[in-house]
């Protein structure tokens, strides 16, 4: 009696074995999203441009080729189970719209004028972004070790750099975009790194030391905590905008501090307000970190007669510090991502292509200002992310 | 010698532990017993000033505790925390080796030691050496502590309840080689329990708490036989309470020459032991030996008129 119900589970339970949920939503998705433009064809810069299917971006036959690997690629990412498959099918896509895309280049600008531009459009981004989940998907199964993540990242940004070094890709808008700005696009880069990264050291230095006291001390902790936050929601527009009024006032009174470079616009400002920013996160997973020290274990430690800085240094702080670096691995990421705001104050970075592109109206600046900085931002959430798990002393990991 | 004198905790007006004033002579055991939170945790950190006594004084070896710089007593002093305080980040051997590195030893001698010390209570250490806390049961976890309280060979150790977590076997033998190791060391040890079992199997002196009182400490036999108060005798139990009496009393007390069937017991077992040895085989009689070789015998009858003799001293009513 009671058997008849399992039997006829059975079936949709070894259908729901070999097929996988996230994988059949990927292929649905990725096969509607060939049905959307892939590339925009535009006469010049600025105007708006004309969508062009897959088939239509490039000479039939590379046509079949390419979206048989994506099609292929979508379908490996269907099954259940050996994830390493899945994998190889987000890499076979992901090479098959790449593919298509450099093919699609000369064929589209033969005919068109000096002027024209090509550029990627909304089927070639959402076939990227479910070709990456579907990746990112596949390597949550894999659980890839900390080097393994590291190798693997380094190996997807090498691919990307031989990929636009090869110079398949060079008559893409975008890539135009960047080579009448090589200097600048490194330039800014640099300014990019210096800003987030050297908040960051600069956050560490502040606020590693000030989540120490405020956990010895829980009234400095009641002061500053809420200070903190109230500092975290000030809208970034607005923060960045109060900083030039006061560096300026700080330039113009302080002596000496226009000489070291402090000024109401630039570096100065936008560094000071990355750095507030990122004292929250930094102090508050501190405090977590040491609030999770088992209290029988820092009791211990007093009780065999370690003095209270023994015990930080070999009890507290190796315990706090994965959830330590945690709150730096968030500071860094939206450190990353805040700094394109600089570009408005004159702080420089990639912001300053996203503002100039912006006011020019010109889509693919902006995208050369925005698409690095995503990368930047997933790269070092990798990279936190490794040196987190690192740092998990043996014993909790 | 620990002087412990008017030592009074107060937290929030409550009085955690209330003057109490006992003296606990060098190389003896002393167990403190009570119900939970009667005060012996807080009474245990008062000696380490891990508390700060509100008013009061300890003093070891004449000296006031209050005197010396807190972290410098506490080296001193074996602490095995109540629930183990491992380390979760260090391996068995550098949990075990920490109060030894805080003193600078070298190396070579820490690691001798560590490996000393998990051999005594029963840790092969080639298996457990590199192990991390969270790789290990309960009992072991709770065997390192106190190995990590002796490793530096204190002449103090304060322990709290040591062997909560161990099951009645790995128990008996972890309290057998806590005294064979206090007798070796001739070292003095402060132990928390809430089981009287335990505090008048290993102490010898046994102190029992109440509501941060200490309302009686004595040797085991007068605890047992001479219970102050209506609550001492309760902790002790009052129908096991012959039993217990027994159970302190050796069977060279009460050896008689003469012969007895069936299998002898050693001599240095308990009346308890005779007892149940007669009653499960329907003996009138056991054998007793020394190293193997029989020296006599201990009747049922002695048995019984060696708890009588203790019972009559009891006949005056116990005050309430
Ligand atoms: N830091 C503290 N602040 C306030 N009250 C405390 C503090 N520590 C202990 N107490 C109180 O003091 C009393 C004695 O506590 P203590 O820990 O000494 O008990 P205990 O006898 O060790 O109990 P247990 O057998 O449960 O371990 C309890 O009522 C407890 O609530
Ligand atoms: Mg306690």
């Amino acid at each position: 009696m009671t058997a008849a119900p399992d039997l006829r589970a059975r079936p949709a339970g070894a259908a729901s074995a070999a097929f996988s949920p996230p994988g059949v939503l990927f292929a649905v998705l990725g096969l509607a999203s060939l049905a959307l433009p892939f590339v925009t064809l535009r006469a010049n810069r600025i105007v708006l441009g004309e969508g062009l299917a897959p088939w239509a971006a490039a000479p039939g036959a590379f046509v079949a080729f390419t979206l048989a690997a994506v099609v292929l690629g979508l379908g490996l990412g269907v099954q259940r189970g050996r994830p390493w498959l899945r994998f190889g099918g987000s890499l076979l896509g992901l090479a098959g719209i790449v593919t298509l895309l450099a093919l699609a280049l000369p064929y589209l600008l033969e005919e068109a004028g000096d002027l024209a531009r090509v550029s990627p459009a909304a089927g070639f981004w959402c076939l990227a972004l479910v070709l990456m989940l579907l990746m990112a998907d596949a390597l949550s199964a894999l659980r890839p070790g900390p080097w393994l993540r590291l190798g693997l990242l380094v190996a997807v940004l090498g691919a990307l750099g031989l990929v636009l070094a090869s110079g398949a890709l060079d008559r893409l808008s975008i890539m135009l975009e960047y080579r009448g700005r090589a200097d600048a696009f490194a330039q800014a880069a640099w300014r990019h790194v210096a800003l987030s990264i050297g908040s960051l050291a600069a956050a560490a230095a502040i606020a590693f030391p000030l989540g120490i006291a405020c956990h010895r001390s829980g009234r400095l902790r009641r002061a500053m905590v809420p200070l903190l936050s109230f500092v975290q929601t000030i809208p970034s527009l607005a923060m960045f905008g109060i900083m030039i009024p006061l560096l300026a006032w700080v330039a113009a009174t302080v002596p000496g501090a226009r000489e070291v470079g402090i000024a109401g616009i630039g570096f100065a400002p936008a560094f000071l307000a990355l750095l507030l920013y990122s004292l929250l996160p930094v102090v508050a997973n501190t405090l977590a970190g040491l609030d999770a020290v088992p209290p029988a274990a820092r009791e211990a430690a007093t009780g065999m007669g370690m003095t209270a800085l023994q015990r930080l240094r070999s009890v507290e702080l190796p315990l706090a510090l994965p959830v330590m670096l945690a709150g730096l691995r968030i500071v860094l990421v939206q450190n990353i991502g805040l700094a394109v705001i600089a570009g408005l104050i004159g702080g420089g970075g990639f912001g300053t292509f996203v503002f100039q592109g912006l006011n020019q109206t010109a889509t693919d600046l902006i995208l050369l200002g925005a698409l690095p900085t995503v990368v930047m931002a997933l790269s070092a959430a990798i990279v936190m992310d490794v040196a987190v798990e690192l740092t998990a002393p043996g014993g909790t990991r | 010698m620990i002087e412990i004198d008017e030592i009074t905790k107060i937290y929030q007006g409550q009085r955690a532990v209330d003057a109490v004033s006992t003296t606990i002579e060098t190389g003896t055991i002393a167990c403190i017993v009570g119900t939970s939170g009667s005060g012996k945790t807080t009474l245990l950190r008062m000696i380490n000033r891990l508390v700060e006594p509100t008013s009061g004084e300890v003093r070891l070896n004449g000296e006031a505790t209050s005197a010396m710089p807190p972290h410098l007593l506490r080296r001193r002093i074996g602490y095995a925390i109540q629930g183990h305080g491992l380390f979760p980040h260090h391996t068995v051997a550098r949990n075990i080796g920490a109060v030894p590195r805080l003193l600078g030893w070298p190396k070579a001698k820490i690691a001798e030691r560590v490996d000393e010390l998990l051999d005594l209570f029963g840790m092969e250490p080639s298996q457990f050496r590199a192990r991390y806390p969270a790789a290990l049961s309960g009992g072991q976890q709770q065997r390192v502590g106190v190995a990590r309280a002796l490793a530096s060979r204190p002449d103090l150790l304060l322990m709290d309840e040591p062997f909560g977590a161990l099951d009645p076997i790995i128990r008996a033998r972890a309290q057998e080689d806590l005294r064979r190791i206090q007798r070796q060391l001739g070292s003095t040890i402060l132990l928390v329990t809430h089981d009287m079992e335990e505090a008048i199997r290993l102490g010898d002196k046994v102190c029992v708490m109440d509501g941060g009182k200490l309302v009686q400490d004595a040797a085991p036999t007068r605890i047992v036989a001479d219970p102050a108060s209506r609550f001492v005798a309760e902790m002790v139990g009052d129908a096991e309470r012959p039993l217990r009496l027994l159970s302190l009393i050796p069977l060279s007390d009460l050896l008689e020459p003469g012969e007895a069937p069936g299998d002898p017991l050693d001599e240095g077992a308990n009346l308890r032991d005779a007892l149940s040895a007669c009653l499960w085989t329907g003996r009138e009689a056991v054998p007793v030996s020394r190293d193997g070789a029989p020296v006599g015998r201990v009747t049922l009858e002695a048995i019984r008129a060696a708890a009588l003799r203790h019972g009559a001293t009891d006949d005056a009513p116990v005050p309430a």
